[in-house]
């Protein structure tokens, strides 16, 4: 069958940024047969990045988060289904089993189903009050806990843990920090990163416990404190864990997709079956820039992917390889990166993290092949665009604030 | 409801009616306008939302802030007039606003 023909059938599970997405790109692309869109929870699909920032805030609403309006679908002949549970691949049928028993039939499938909340398998782990934030749900849970007086205990240093606090000082409410490392962000940012963003959550107000196991969660019906492995226990009003996000390729694996903690990708999005296409915090996918397989959490990769994807199955060129990059807003600190830290060699500090006004580069033979910029976006955009084209950079321009990053990138 | 007029490179015009209070790149992206791509959702974190607005516009919509004009400053294509469109908010003051789309957003 021709890829992209009227009457090919293609049955996206996962209705997130990523599957959204990807129904929204087929079209665009001129993808003239049907869209099956199958999620899991009750809404149409909408953007996360904002849970743990300006919506929790109260600066966006629901309407705000949509990816599209929910007009869109039926405009668009795409068959959205709500509330509904894909839980078997049968790849010789080329159908897609579902929750209430019924049948998808696919030529192309494409998997973007996502990545849970790791949990704690620790005692109180399933008390009242104890939150996580991966979807709409979750944050509208947190947000209703959250407000002066109350005392959030956040276990995990990480993004959502330090976007969450910041978030839960602008409401009012106390937040202490629990980490087992002895720095936050220990996993995905250097140590001068790690620093900046302590100091800088510590003068407004959120509290830190490094160094720090978390035993169990403490109380009758609602969580009311969190017991360290030192014996003390953090008293607490809710408590959320953000430990990190674990790839949901289950139903990948038990259908025999090569899957290695993530759902094995190529450059197209496909996976082992050439039928199938898999995109976003599931798979793990080549990085050409770095030369190895990676798992993306993050927006920028769910759209990569999507549009691989979805150029795949309508015949168009496979867009160029981005930079993989991130961002985060905490408080009133804008921090954007890009690429990925790996075997560095050498770190420069542009700018003066006492300013709140810097950027981290990370080198590897002369090439930078990651920023992490806080409150510096030409350092962001013009590092972006040098770990793109691989191009060696002068340490002493570099290093040097007066000098422009377009005359270092020159 | 506020009309903006959406231009593409190519000169397709998309007249979009888009809520006062949301931005006019969230009025392109609702509205599946090609050519405003907006891949951070409008943190103002990747120019990829990069228009230019009408000259007869331009004081209507105000001048970038800081943090806006130095994303502009390495974003493709800049010129005198362009914005990041999810920092322009609709409003009533803004009724047949006309923004015209780079060739590329990357």
């Amino acid at each position: 069958m021709t890829d992209g023909a009227v009457g090919a059938r293609v049955v996206i599970v996962g209705a997130g940024h990523a599957g959204g997405s990807a129904a929204a790109f087929l079209r665009q692309y001129g993808f003239a047969g049907a869209i099956t869109l199958i999620g899991e929870e009750p809404i149409a699909p909408y953007q996360r990045p904002p849970l743990s920032k300006a919506w929790l805030k109260g600066e966006a609403d629901a309407d705000a988060l949509m990816l599209k309006p929910e007009s869109y679908y039926s405009e668009h002949n795409v068959d959205l289904r709500l509330s509904a549970v894909a839980v078997a691949i049968d790849r010789a049928a080329r159908t897609v089993t579902l929750g209430d028993g019924g049948t998808v039939a696919y030529d192309h499938l494409i998997l973007a189903t996502g990545a849970r909340a790791r949990r704690l398998p620790i005692p109180g782990a399933t008390l009242g009050n104890m939150l996580e934030l991966r979807n709409a749900a979750d944050a509208e849970r947190v947000k209703a806990i959250l407000g002066p007086g109350k005392r959030l205990a956040i276990v995990g240093g990480g993004y959502i843990g330090l976007e969450v606090a910041a978030s839960a000082r602008a409401l009012g409410a106390e937040a202490v920090i629990i980490e087992r490392e002895a720095r936050v962000l220990a996993r995905v940012a250097c140590q001068p990163l790690s620093a900046f963003f302590q100091d800088y959550h510590s003068a407004r107000g959120v509290t830190f416990e490094l160094d720090a196991g978390v035993e169990a969660f403490e109380g009758e019906t609602n969580v009311t404190g969190v017991r360290l492995s030192d014996g003390r226990v953090l008293p607490c009003d809710a408590a959320l864990v953000g430990v990190g996000a674990v790839p949901n390729d289950e139903m990948a694996r038990a259908a025999g997709l090569a899957c290695d903690g993530g759902i094995v990708v190529d450059l197209a999005a496909r996976t082992s079956d050439p039928a199938i296409f898999a995109i976003g915090d599931v798979t793990r996918r080549p990085l050409p820039l770095y030369d190895r397989m990676h798992r993306l959490e993050s927006v920028p990769n769910a759209l990569e992917q999507a549009k691989q994807a979805a150029c795949a199955i309508t015949g168009k060129a496979a867009p160029a390889p981005e930079v993989p990059w991130f961002w985060s807003d905490q408080f009133d600190l804008k921090l954007q990166i890009a690429g990925l830290p790996f075997d560095v060699e050498e770190i420069v500090i542009r700018g003066n993290p006492a300013d709140a006004k810097f950027a981290v580069f990370h080198l590897k033979a002369g090439v930078i092949v990651a920023v992490e910029a806080v409150n510096a976006p030409p350092e962001f955009m013009m590092g972006k665009n040098l770990i793109g084209s691989r191009k060696p950079v002068s340490i002493d321009k570099l290093r040097n604030p007066t000098v422009s990053m377009k005359e270092v990138a020159a | 409801m506020t009309k903006i007029i959406y231009v593409e490179h190519n000169g397709t015009q998309h007249e979009i009616d888009v809520k006062v209070g949301l931005s006019v790149m969230e009025g392109a992206v609702k509205n599946s306008v090609p050519g405003i791509d907006a891949d951070c959702g409008g943190a103002c974190a990747c120019a990829t939302c990069h228009v230019y607005v009408d000259d007869a516009w331009v004081e209507k919509t105000g001048k970038p802030d800081e943090l806006e004009a130095s994303m502009l400053e390495f974003a493709e294509n800049v010129e005198p007039t362009s914005r990041l469109s999810c920092q322009i908010k609709v409003t009533d003051a803004l009724e047949g606003l006309t923004v015209k789309m780079p060739a590329s957003q990357h």
